[in-house]
């Protein structure tokens, strides 16, 4: 079982969505984040005094799957949210050592899906 | 010197048209800023009250230098019947009312041109509330994807090239929509039809946002706010037109609170009808509709006539944003069109069947028994929307072909408030 993490621009997450759907991956997880990479965040001006370094709105992606989805979860991230310019994101792939069906109380592979 | 007595000026007129220009400005700002800047997606909320509050301040400088001579000063010759001279450029002897200034002329009399009883300055301020509502209301169209530096001249040169010649034709003594005898009680045509018309060639022009055409609702209490002081600045707007502060104004402000009453409950009930639930921004939309709709018909119309127009605006409105518009696909992100075009020809149109004599002797529509008033209503209609449609995109392509009028992608992707402005409205931590 892996966790796929994966950070991308809020206007690609309905793209990245419609193809994670495709991909018959189904359960996922969304939250708002700050944050920048090699993509600088903007400056900001209070009265006339910059504030630098300033952070990006992200939203990060959280899927757990079983082996046979890593590639396509991986794939169906790249094509909803690449561009092609700095800022696109990253994903980031974990090993996930257990997972639990809270209404069942399932363990591992059968409580993932 | 005359041999006509000169006016006499009424407190209690001044007082009101005063304090109805005041009720116009607050419809501006906060009112419209705060219901179309709930409407957009939260990176793009400031850039929103930017505009509006920037209208604001531009079009009140321009008004005073020029916009006032253009639209309301008297015109020369042919081209007069389109647009005013420059006789009261910077205001010149558009002064507060003082006898030794009183021509024999009191049409042109530049003391106390319009409203025979409280000064032509105090008809000004009433009227530049109105010029800055205006191309602020245009800003609905073109949310979230204009560059802020395209949208100040978009603002200047739309003012002066089309806002001015427009009401200089309905309202001013000599305009050409005035001498048919066009009722506009408070701006219908003149305001109303004439932004949405242009939201429209904006949208057009433009194209869709990246990656939407749907609002990004992000603030819907905003919304009502807004809303809110969108109705009750337009007592100002409606009542403050009769530019005095008698019977005729009660009238306006009645027709204008039932009229608007009676739209925010049809534009729900049409929901309730068509979605399965009835919405807060429905409900203002609704509101909206009906302040747009009963506008020119404010001070022509009884109880009665602003029922009619309140509840169908709604209907006709909704039908539009909610079935039309997807169809066609334009992407006029806040219904700038969908509401204010619509809601202001029916408005436009509905004066030329209900106005009664009974309420205002200056007009009479068909169901009084006055047959021509509906086609006199509807060529009105025509002119202004004809005219600004073009002239709006030809403002449009000059800009753009000189300076721009998009934002870049990337920039319309991070948002407007962060690439025009360098300032977001919200923060997710501290």
């Amino acid at each position: 079982m892996k966790l796929v993490i994966a950070i991308v621009q809020p206007y690609k997450l309905d793209d990245v969505k419609q193809e994670l759907y495709a991909a018959n991956v189904n359960l996922i997880t969304v939250s708002e984040v700050l944050g920048h990479g090699r993509q600088v965040g903007v400056d900001e001006y209070y009265r006339g005094v910059k504030e630098t370094g300033n952070l990006l709105r992200k939203v990060q992606i959280e899927i757990a799957v079983n082996e046979d989805f890593v590639e396509p979860t991986i794939k169906a991230i790249i094509k909803g949210a690449r561009t092609g310019k700095i800022g696109d994101g990253k994903i980031f792939v974990l090993d996930l050592p257990r997972c639990i069906r809270i209404r069942t109380g399932e363990e591992g592979s059968k409580a993932i899906g | 010197m005359g041999t006509t007595p000169a006016p006499q000026l009424n407190d209690g007129d001044i007082s009101w048209v005063l304090a109805s220009s005041a009720l116009v400005l607050a419809m501006t700002a906060p009112g419209l800023a705060l219901f179309y800047g709930g409407m957009v997606r939260r990176k793009n909320v400031n850039s929103i009250l930017m505009q509006c509050f920037m209208c604001l301040a531009i079009v009140s400088v321009l008004w005073v230098v020029i916009g006032y001579s253009l639209a309301f000063g008297p015109g020369h010759g042919w081209l007069g019947q389109f647009v005013g001279g420059l006789d009261w450029f910077m205001l010149h002897n558009v002064s507060m009312y003082t006898p030794e200034h009183w021509t024999s002329d009191p049409k042109w009399d530049p003391t106390t041109s319009y409203g025979s009883t409280v000064p032509n300055q105090c008809y000004m301020i009433f009227q530049c509330m109105f010029a800055v509502i205006t191309p602020a209301l245009v800003i609905g169209s073109f949310a979230e994807r204009v560059k802020f530096s395209a949208w100040v001249w978009f603002t200047v040169l739309w003012l002066l090239v089309v806002y001015c010649p427009v009401a200089h034709m309905v309202w001013s003594h000599d305009g050409i929509e005035n001498h048919w005898g066009v009722l506009d009680f408070a701006g219908g045509t003149v305001v109303h039809m004439n932004a949405g018309i242009a939201g429209l060639a904006t949208a057009l022009y433009l194209g869709k946002r990246l990656g939407t055409d749907k609002p990004g609702m992000h603030n819907v209490p905003f919304v009502m706010i807004g809303a809110s002081l969108l109705w009750f600045g337009w007592f100002g707007f409606n009542a403050g037109s009769a530019i005095s502060a008698g019977a005729l104004a009660t009238s306006a402000f009645v027709v204008t609170n039932t009229a608007t009453a009676a739209a925010a409950i049809s534009w729900a009930a049409c929901e309730w009808i068509f979605t399965g639930k009835p919405t807060l921004v429905g409900a203002c939309s609704g509101a909206v509709a009906g302040l747009v709709a009963i506008t020119p018909a404010s001070g022509f119309v009884d109880v009665g006539g602003s029922l009619w127009i309140g509840f169908l605006v709604s209907v006709f409105c909704y039908c539009m944003v909610a079935f039309v518009k997807p169809k066609f696909g334009y992407d006029d992100t806040l219904d700038a069109f969908g509401v204010h075009y619509i809601g202001g020809l029916w408005g436009a149109l509905a004066t030329g069947l209900f106005a009664v004599k009974v309420v205002n002797s200056a007009g009479s529509g068909v169901f009084d028994g006055n047959a021509g008033q509906f086609m006199t209503q509807a060529k009105g209609c025509a002119v202004t929307t004809i005219y600004t449609f073009i002239v709006t995109l030809i403002i449009c392509f000059i800009i753009d072909k000189t300076i721009g009028m998009r934002a870049s992608a990337e920039d319309e992707v991070i948002g407007l408030d962060l690439s025009q402005h360098h300032e977001r409205a919200y923060t997710i931590l501290d």
